[in-house]
């Protein structure tokens, strides 16, 4: 075995040219020939407002455990979809049957209008469907330019002088950040020194230069500070403009609302239904995600303490 | 945009060259590299001599080779405690093959140079399939091993060494590869201080350049991350044991050409030497950060030392104090690097 295998022949991308998301750009070990099914051709980004990917009726349980039941949503391009729900509720599951790590045991999951079956993560990043999880898949000591390109590094070279491409990979770095509008002292420093928002936004970064049509991120505002949490919603924005189907999981409405197009709620790995934008209000989407009569109860018993 | 620019101009000043140079792990190994060297050549008369300064360098030569290929692996997240009986392991194979089954010196190494490159195989595959911590599978593989060594060679030639590699054909040709020397002036140059460099040498090029060295660094400082980004993480583990292995035949065949001899105890005991020299070098014991050059100067350490407390006539047991010491020093000094790069919110 040798390292031949997981190359991706790429020189000196230009910066720029990603928003057309050529799937030269895809990481490594994302050749489209993994995928099952009638695949084949490379992954297209679709115009606006069309539709990625297609769920319905998803059904997933770990063992005796139903973690999820009969849910069905869309993910468009240049649109957000938001899956809302407490801890528990099956948001992750979901996510990890659209990013390829679970299978789910019930219903339709199409991609492109062709029905699909993920082998794992890497079918998922042959369609373009990249996840940005919890942890960010960062290693903390390494230089943020080396995070940026890790697993698909481009080099120059032949034989034993193949090398990376440091020049060229620092310069990516710090161009396609610039463009997400994080401006970097130095993409020198290990990554672990850069805030929580910053770290999130390398992760989105990362995940849309490599050719990305479907973010799918897990809780990326949950840990941060009402300042941070805005810098990310920012750049999902961002990464909408640009044409992505953006996949927002959060507990929170209010970071949900600003960003999101469709809303899916879900609680006990049931779906309460899914809206578009113009359906639903915020305080209907709280009290919706709080479970309604509960929060009127819970409003109730406050207002009489 | 020029304002932007300027300020990202204004703070790129702050990360200064000397900063930059502060932030490379061999820092500190080579402060005290140079102060040891200080040391001994001002308080021993033998020490700054071309005689004694073959001596110490042939003597960091071999732990240094067998430090730069653990300092590989302890930065990819591992450990191999079975590394020093497999330098016992390799020559042991050569001189049994050669002097009693009559095999070609070549041929003998070269079965010699696979069947390093089996056990390590077998370590990689064994930690990366059992997901045990290596320090167990091989602590496990370092007594069988040992086992091996000690009673095979006895059963095979009835001692605990073997001997009579002058006779065998082509024994001085392949020394010429592995055991000889040149002179300059007094200087005596062997030739597994070439092969030190130029393992240093390759060793830092691949980590630190390459696709795999950058792979190394991720697997050792967070292997979830690394495998979710399409790091081959099963192949560079087993390929960073394989490293370790051959390196342990490369000095087992330095030491058997050198010595004409092979003892069935060599390399027991010398695990953790080289283990303290990588992290004397700057390596972190918990993975993901560490320096090849820098377990090169924990080696020089080690041998500069060696050798001036013998020049200082001093009881042979302080080396051991010492590297007690350093091991301490050093681990504390990574420690504190460590939290420094890795903790700012
Ligand atoms: N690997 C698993 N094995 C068994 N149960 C699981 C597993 N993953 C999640 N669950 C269960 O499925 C339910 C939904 O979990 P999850 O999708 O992680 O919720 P959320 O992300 O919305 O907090 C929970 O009850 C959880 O305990
Ligand atoms: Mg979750």
């Amino acid at each position: 075995m040798t390292a031949e295998e997981d190359q991706t022949s790429e020189e000196d991308s230009q910066p720029g040219s990603q928003s057309s998301a050529p799937s030269a750009l895809l990481p490594s070990g994302a050749s489209v020939g993994e995928v099952p099914g009638p695949a084949g051709e490379a992954p297209k980004l679709p115009g606006a407002h069309e539709c990625i990917i297609e769920v319905q009726s998803l059904g997933k349980s770990y063992g005796s455990i139903i973690a999820l039941r009969d849910v069905s949503t869309t993910v468009k391009a240049g649109e957000v979809t938001c899956i809302l729900g407490d801890n528990g509720a099956g948001k992750s599951t979901l996510i990890k049957i659209l990013a390829g790590v679970h299978e789910s045991s019930e219903g339709v999951f199409k991609v492109d209008g062709i029905v699909r079956r993920m082998g794992g993560p890497r079918d998922a990043l042959a369609l373009g469907i990249a996840t940005v999880y919890q942890d960010l898949a960062v290693v903390p000591l390494m230089p943020i330019w080396r995070n940026f390109f890790l697993g698909s590094e481009p080099t120059r070279g032949r034989g034993p002088s193949r090398r990376l491409d440091s020049a060229v990979m620092k310069r990516i770095t710090r161009s396609e950040l610039l463009k997400m509008g994080i401006d970097l002292r130095d993409v020198d420093q290990p990554i672990g020194t850069l805030s929580g928002g910053e770290r999130q936004s390398v992760a989105i970064a990362r995940a849309v230069y490599f050719g990305a049509r479907v973010l799918i991120l897990d809780e990326p505002t949950a840990a941060l500070g009402v300042k941070q949490a805005g810098i990310v919603l920012r750049y999902i924005a961002q990464a909408r403009d640009r044409g992505l189907g953006v996949v927002f999981i959060t507990h929170n409405p209010h970071h949900a609302y600003p960003v999101g197009d469709r809303f899916l709620v879900l609680k006990r790995g049931r779906s309460l239904g899914e809206s578009e934008k113009k359906d639903i209000t915020i305080e209907q989407l709280t009290t919706l995600m709080a479970g309604g009569d509960e929060l009127d109860a819970l409003a109730q018993e406050l207002r009489r303490a | 945009m020029p304002a932007a620019a300027a300020t990202a101009d204004e703070r790129l000043a702050t990360t200064s060259w000397p900063a930059r140079m502060m932030r490379r792990p061999e820092v500190g190994a080579a402060v005290a590299a140079f102060i040891i060297f200080v040391f001994f050549s001002t308080t021993t008369d033998a020490f700054l001599t071309v005689g004694g300064a073959s001596t110490w360098l042939e003597s960091s030569a071999q732990f240094g080779i067998m430090a730069v290929a653990v300092a590989l692996l302890m930065i990819g997240g591992e450990f191999d405690l079975s590394a020093g009986a497999m330098v016992g392991t390799t020559g042991l194979i050569v001189g049994v093959l050669a002097t009693r089954l009559a095999v070609n010196i070549w041929v003998a190494v070269l079965v010699a140079l696979v069947a390093a490159a089996l056990i390590g195989m077998l370590n990689g595959w064994l930690v990366v399939r059992t997901r045990l911590p290596s320090f167990i599978v091989t602590l496990g593989t370092f007594f069988v091993l040992q086992g091996i060594n000690l009673a095979g060679t006895k059963l095979v030639t009835g001692q605990v060494s073997v001997q009579g590699f002058s006779s065998v054909a082509g024994f001085y040709n392949a020394r010429w590869v592995f055991g000889s020397s040149t002179q300059f002036g007094g200087f005596t140059l062997q030739i597994s201080v070439m092969w030190w460099l130029l393992f240093t040498a390759v060793a830092t090029w691949v980590l630190l350049r390459t696709r795999p060295g950058n792979w190394i660094f991720a697997i050792g400082g967070d292997e979830n991350s690394a495998r979710q980004v399409g790091v081959p993480v099963t192949r560079t583990k087993i390929g960073l044991f394989m490293t370790t292995a051959l390196a342990a035949w490369l000095v087992g065949m330095l030491q058997l050409f050198k010595t004409s001899t092979v003892q069935a105890s060599t390399g027991v005991g010398q695990e953790f030497i080289y283990i303290i020299c990588a992290v004397v070098g700057g390596c972190l014991l918990t993975g993901g950060y560490g320096s090849a050059i820098g377990a090169a100067l924990g080696a020089l350490i080690y041998g500069m030392t060696l050798q001036g407390i013998v020049f200082a006539q001093w009881d042979n047991n302080w080396l051991k104090a010492f590297l007690g010491v350093m091991l301490l020093g050093a681990v504390l000094v990574n420690n504190w690097i460590r939290q420094h790069a890795e903790v700012r919110k």
